[in-house]
């Protein structure tokens, strides 16, 4: 994957809304003082009758953003991923999700790539809080055409959705005529026997890698990109899981109730599948490069691939 | 409505208060007592509502921010003709439609769910900073407690009210001094809440939140204030119109027993017949 084209999905993020702007009269977008960081000043510059700064007030801007889904908008809130969640968790659950909200949570930033900030900023714990609230639909893309299709997705579906951008390049592997999005249905990125490797947005090109890796020392993995941790395709996953009889699942997440946990919640009630769950391991991260960082912490290609041949051959 | 029929009613609103939390034998009929007279005058007088379409465009908006006092506002709708009087005494039960604290989804006339106390504000703000991106010109109206006053929340959406310059928004907050650990200044003192909500840009109103005459005049100065927000600090009894509970910690969120029930409605009847009976 040398010279594959790269774009951060927050980039994505903020041209997507742009694009958007015209066709969606009601789209109005929220920031907390960092709409240069989230990208959504592309969108401020197009449209700044449309544009809110809430200043650096979180959960305000969640409350004003649950207001104005009451009035007929479509808002999207955008700040990092550790405060759009974090800070916000309560703010979502009882302003947005509790009332159901056509409310948007552009939650760029999020996980360990968010590189030399540091711990304080990389937000691993996120995709869990989002999933246990009730009706939240939760999106993680995977790279540049995959973000801007959720974004338009999320703007034509009525009800909150969590969508997780990070801050790094990461490269463009959807760029094809066949590419569809749909909120809810994984792809089957490479049809395999032998393992399954379910992953999840910056761990999704890291997976192809991996299965590459694994070909060539005999191994035929399959690899699935999951966009939407909730709801799950669970079809897609018990029928993998049921062929390859082994799943791996891969994210820059916590491995405690992200992908993972989703992907173990169903299968052990419906499909019982040893699962070997890739993602940071119950630790916080720290300063570094972007790529430094997922190679520390095992989440590139290399990573993915040593624990995936591991846990094959056990 | 004239102030004595305004009255009346504030008072026929405090029945379904106690007859609601006493046939629930839980929620919160402090506060929702100090703010009836509020309530009344909101849905009775000032705002631009239809009971019968109470999702009608360009209505007024109310948030309860404070919303433990439900059975205020509940009590408050159902006497609008939103429901029936009589449902009133489904509070809090399974299945009811009207919640412990409000719940949009649910409960006819409720414009949002609230009950997490410093979020009701926010709220309100975006729907006023709606009708202003939409050149609508409806209001919105939300109450606050003097305990709830206390969240930092509450002064991040202050400012940005401030700023925006929203003079479609009336914030109201209940001063009736007392939160659940006790007296507003003995737990953490809010005061000079006037002087907080000015230093936020607000035009600023003080005024007793138990007279009608006060409450009137002081929504007329609102809607003629322009280029900023209005706060309303309104000075009240919590537990209003009965007898025991007036003025005490312990009756803000404990229903009373059969006992209290019948003295708090013989409180609340002689106050009627004082007023001159039913409407
Ligand atoms: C965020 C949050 N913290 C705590 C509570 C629990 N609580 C419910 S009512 C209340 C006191 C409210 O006092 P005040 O705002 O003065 O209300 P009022 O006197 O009008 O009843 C508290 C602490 C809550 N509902 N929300
Ligand atoms: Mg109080």
């Amino acid at each position: 994957m040398a010279d594959v084209k790269k774009i951060a999905t927050r980039e994505s993020y903020g041209n997507a809304l742009a694009e958007c702007g015209a066709k969606y009269p009601n789209l109005v977008v929220l920031d907390a003082d960092l709409a240069g960081a989230t990208k959504t000043g592309v969108f401020k510059k197009a449209f700044p009758d449309r544009h809110i700064d809430c200043g650096i007030a979180e959960c305000n801007m969640t409350g004003i953003a649950a207001g104005l889904a009451t009035c007929g908008k479509v808002p999207f809130i955008s700040s990092f991923a550790m405060f759009a969640a974090g800070r916000n968790f309560e703010q979502v659950r009882n302003s947005i999700g509790y009332p159901h909200l056509n409310v948007k949570i552009g939650a760029t930033h999020a996980g360990i790539t968010v590189g030399e900030d540091g711990a304080t900023h990389q937000c691993n714990e996120d995709i869990a809080l989002m999933r246990t609230i009730p009706g939240m639909t939760v999106i993680v893309p995977a790279d540049d055409v995959e973000a801007k299709a959720a974004v338009e997705a999320a703007i034509n579906y009525n009800g909150p959705v969590y969508l997780r951008f990070g801050r790094a390049a990461v490269p463009v592997i959807n760029d094809t005529p066949e590419y569809k999005f749909e909120i809810g249905k994984g792809v089957v990125l490479k049809e395999g026997k032998d393992v399954t490797i379910i992953a999840t947005g910056t761990c999704v090109s890291g997976a192809l890698e991996a299965a590459e890796k694994l070909a060539a020392d005999g191994i035929d993995a399959e690899v699935i990109n999951i966009h939407t941790i909730k709801p799950l395709d669970n079809d897609l996953v018990l029928a993998s899981a049921k062929k390859t009889g082994k799943v791996v699942t891969a994210e820059e997440h916590s491995v405690i109730g992200g992908l993972g946990s989703a992907v173990c919640d169903l299968l052990s009630e419906k499909q019982p599948t040893k699962v070997c769950k890739i993602g940071m391991n119950d630790v916080f991260g720290e300063s570094g490069t972007a790529g430094g960082l997922l190679e520390k912490y095992g989440l590139d290609g290399n990573g993915i691939y040593a624990k995936v041949k591991a846990f094959v051959q056990e | 409505m004239n102030k004595l029929e305004l009255a009346k009613m504030a008072n026929e609103v405090r029945k379904g208060i106690v007859t609601a939390v006493h046939s629930a034998k839980a929620g919160h009929p402090g506060g929702s007592l100090s703010a009836a007279d509020m309530f009344t005058y909101l849905y009775f007088e000032e705002m631009n509502i239809d009971p019968k379409n109470p999702k009608m465009e360009n209505r007024d908006r109310f948030v309860l921010s404070k919303g433990h006092t439900a059975p205020g506002l509940y009590s408050a709708l159902a006497n609008r003709g939103y429901f029936p009087v009589e449902d009133l005494k489904t509070l809090r039960k399974l299945g009811s439609y009207l919640q412990g604290h409000p719940c949009m989804q649910e409960t006819p006339g409720v414009d949002m769910s609230s009950g997490s106390l410093g979020q009701g504000l926010s709220a309100a703000v975006g729907m006023a900073l709606a009708a202003k991106m939409d050149n609508k010109d409806y209001r919105v109206y939300c109450l606050c407690g003097d305990g709830e006053i206390q969240e930092g929340q509450i002064w991040e959406a202050s400012m940005f009210a401030g700023h925006r310059k929203l003079d479609n928004l009336v914030v109201i907050v209940d001063n009736n001094g007392l939160q659940i650990d006790g007296k507003v200044e003995d737990v953490c003192s809010p005061y000079p809440i006037d002087k907080k909500f000015e230093a936020f840009n607000f035009h600023t109103i003080n005024i007793n939140g138990n007279d009608m005459d006060e409450i009137a005049a002081a929504m007329k100065e609102a809607r003629e204030t322009k280029g900023m927000p209005t706060a309303i600090i309104m000075k009240t009894v919590k537990g209003k119109g009965v007898s025991f509970m007036e003025n005490n910690a312990g009756w803000h969120g404990k229903a009373p027993s059969d006992e209290e029930y019948a003295i708090a409605m013989a409180d609340l009847e002689k106050i009627g017949e004082e007023l001159g009976g039913a409407n």
